[in-house]
């Protein structure tokens, strides 16, 4: 998005202004009235939660070791074709690992990128949004302009450019994604924040002597959340796709750690004859998105129409 | 309106030397960039020859005027792959390469999107609004890479009818265009589709509409034209991540654009090649930026007034 674009001029559905506020608990229970509503929404929360149950549950669901290499049995197709075997369903690849052990694994790797880079950027971003939206003025004028500068960078490439420097690496890829993503979190907090500064609560807060930390932690904070969670959901997706990316180029996450990126790598050169080595994790990848982009066009919906461009 | 430009002028200035001051930032994170530089057998001989040659044996903030220096004249030193070759050269030969790509995505993918999204908010809940639901869905939940290898082996070894990479015929341009423009026609078919159906829930249009207008007439005189900004927004946004060279999808395919750069100098160390690409890639998005802010004033004269 253009910094201050005349794009966002227009009208808005009346009496849907007001964002929930998501802590009361009939707003939980809201929450699952239109969710229920949504078929591709349940479908969404259904295939994230059996990704998230198989990266937890991966030792137990898991039929082999994704490690164990048996170079007899390198290649061997899914279990349904001619020379498939019961033991391996989905296949093996070119060091005879097992492809569904492997995928499995993987779901671990690619949701602990995506949940813990969109928790760091998330804080950074939560906090920049805070000072920048609360005290306004030259604190305003300098995260806004860093937002500016970082948004220069297409994500993917800043990513990279760290990641060069730093060395490749599990850890740094977390890092990295983490640090290169705060700025859309920053910019949106502090829109809201602008909106909230000038309520009566907050006036009210003032008036009785609570401290700026208090009124930013206990009225500001909780009213800027809802659109937060919307970005945090599509970031998800973004990061574990980037993780993917990086590690596919050898530059994201160690080659010893069964990822989905680094199966899509390894099966690159057999594309053509062994189509499951990279057709099974690519499958297990676009569903994740799929899921929680499904999800965050459904949360958008739900908590605020308005921001459907976002 | 003077003002106005020249402020924005200012403000991208900013953030130009804010770009300049992140990349210097980013190669010298580590405390010592000669040590990447350099594959980890050499000497210190060796390094110490090349950190002289580089000027970093100099105070960190006389390193980055000079980097400033050299930038604004376009010079980020020597690449320490091809050596003799300046820097900004070798980003400078692979810009075609990128625009190209940039122009064939853009000239499948819009039309697409503009064309699909309009009729689905047309035709709100028809099979065809249900069809562009799902295309867009799943064109921005394929990994490009992904995508990428599934064309390649169904184009390429499967029908063979598409060379698989490189560059050089127009038909290298096809499989690269398609992978890329996917994720955008997915994204802006959303964008169109979302602005449409506000539009066509205005006041001037039930107007329109009442004053026993066709269908037809309604959509293309009335709503299409209001949805000029949101899609110069659109475009301008497409236009400056394509500049930004895509960088999976030229990997993926060999294309020798700027994006593809970036991940080869990464691999080969060559920093003074990455810093000047980085630096162009981050100039041609916030150009594009201002362009388009700037033809908001003209679109729009509503911005004029702030």
């Amino acid at each position: 998005m253009p910094t201050d674009g005349g794009a966002t001029t227009r009208a808005s559905n009346p009496g849907e202004t007001e964002t929930p506020n998501l802590r009361g608990r009939s707003e939980w229970r809201r929450a699952l009235r239109s969710l229920a509503k949504s078929r591709t929404a349940v479908v969404g929360v259904f295939v994230l939660s059996v990704v998230v149950v198989v990266a937890v549950a991966a030792a137990w669901i898991a039929p082999h070791n994704p490690n164990e290499q048996v170079l007899e049995r390198r290649l061997l197709p899914p279990a349904w074709l001619d020379g498939g075997s019961r033991a391996h369903l989905l296949g093996t690849d070119h060091l005879g690992r097992d492809i569904l052990s492997r995928t499995i694994y993987g779901s671990r790797i690619s949701l602990a990128v995506g949940f813990s880079a969109v928790i760091i950027s998330g804080l950074l971003g939560i906090a920049a949004g805070l000072v920048a939206g609360f005290y306004g003025r030259g604190y305003e004028a300098t995260i806004m302009r860093l937002v500016d500068i970082q948004l220069a960078f297409p994500f993917i490439l800043l990513a990279l450019a760290i990641i060069g420097v730093l060395g490749p690496g599990l850890r740094n890829v977390i890092l990295v994604l983490g640090v290169a993503g705060w700025m859309v979190y920053a910019r949106v907090v502090r829109g809201q924040v602008l909106s909230v500064r000038e309520r009566e609560f907050v006036e009210a807060a003032r008036a009785i002597g609570a401290s700026d930390f208090r009124i930013i932690r206990r009225h500001v904070l909780p009213n800027t959340l809802a659109p937060v969670i919307i970005v945090a959901t599509f970031a998800v997706a973004t990061c574990i796709i980037t993780e993917a990316s990086l590690t596919f180029f050898g530059l994201g996450v160690e080659a010893t750690i069964p990822t989905w990126g680094s199966m899509l790598s390894d099966g690159r050169a057999y594309m053509g004859t062994a189509w499951w080595l990279t057709t099974f994790p690519g499958l297990a990848m676009m569903l994740t998105v799929l899921a929680l982009n499904v999800i965050g066009d459904w949360l958008r919906e739900f908590i605020d129409p308005r921001m459907r461009n976002l | 309106m003077l003002r106005y430009i020249l402020a924005r002028f200012l403000q991208s200035t900013v953030v130009i030397l804010g770009v300049l001051l992140l990349v210097f930032f980013i190669v010298n994170l580590t405390g010592d960039p000669v040590r990447i530089m350099l594959p980890p057998e050499a000497n210190q001989e060796d390094v110490e020859r090349l950190r002289v040659q580089m000027g970093l044996d100099r105070p960190l903030p006389v390193q980055f005027v000079r980097f400033i220096a050299g930038a604004v004249r376009g010079d980020f030193g020597e690449s320490l792959r091809y050596r003799g070759q300046p820097a900004l050269k070798q980003v400078i030969q692979r810009f075609p390469a990128t625009l190209t790509l940039a122009a064939v995505t853009l000239a499948w993918s819009l039309p697409a999107a503009l064309l699909l999204g309009t009729i689905a908010a047309v035709r709100h809940n028809s099979i065809i609004d249900n069809l562009a639901t799902v295309l867009a869905l799943l064109g921005q939940s394929l990994p490009s890479f992904w995508l990428g290898l599934i064309l390649i082996l169904v184009f390429a070894e499967q029908w063979n009818i598409l060379p698989s990479s490189g560059y050089g015929g127009p038909w290298h341009v096809l499989l690269p265009a398609l992978t890329l423009g996917a994720f955008f026609m997915a994204r802006n078919t959303r964008l169109v589709r979302s602005g449409m159906r506000e539009v066509l829930e205005q006041d001037y249009i039930r107007t329109a509409r009442a004053k026993g207008l066709a269908e037809r007439i309604v959509v293309v005189r009335h709503a299409i034209k209001n949805m000029a900004i949101p899609v110069v927004t659109m475009i301008g946004l497409d236009i400056g991540q394509l500049l930004g060279g895509a960088v999976v999808t030229e990997t993926v395919f060999a294309w020798p654009g700027i994006g593809r750069l970036a991940i080869d100098s990464i691999l080969h160390r060559d920093f003074p090649v990455l810093e000047a690409d980085v630096f162009f890639i981050a100039l041609a998005f916030v150009g594009i930026n201002l362009i388009v802010d700037l033809l908001y004033t003209w679109l729009d004269p509503r911005v004029r007034v702030r």
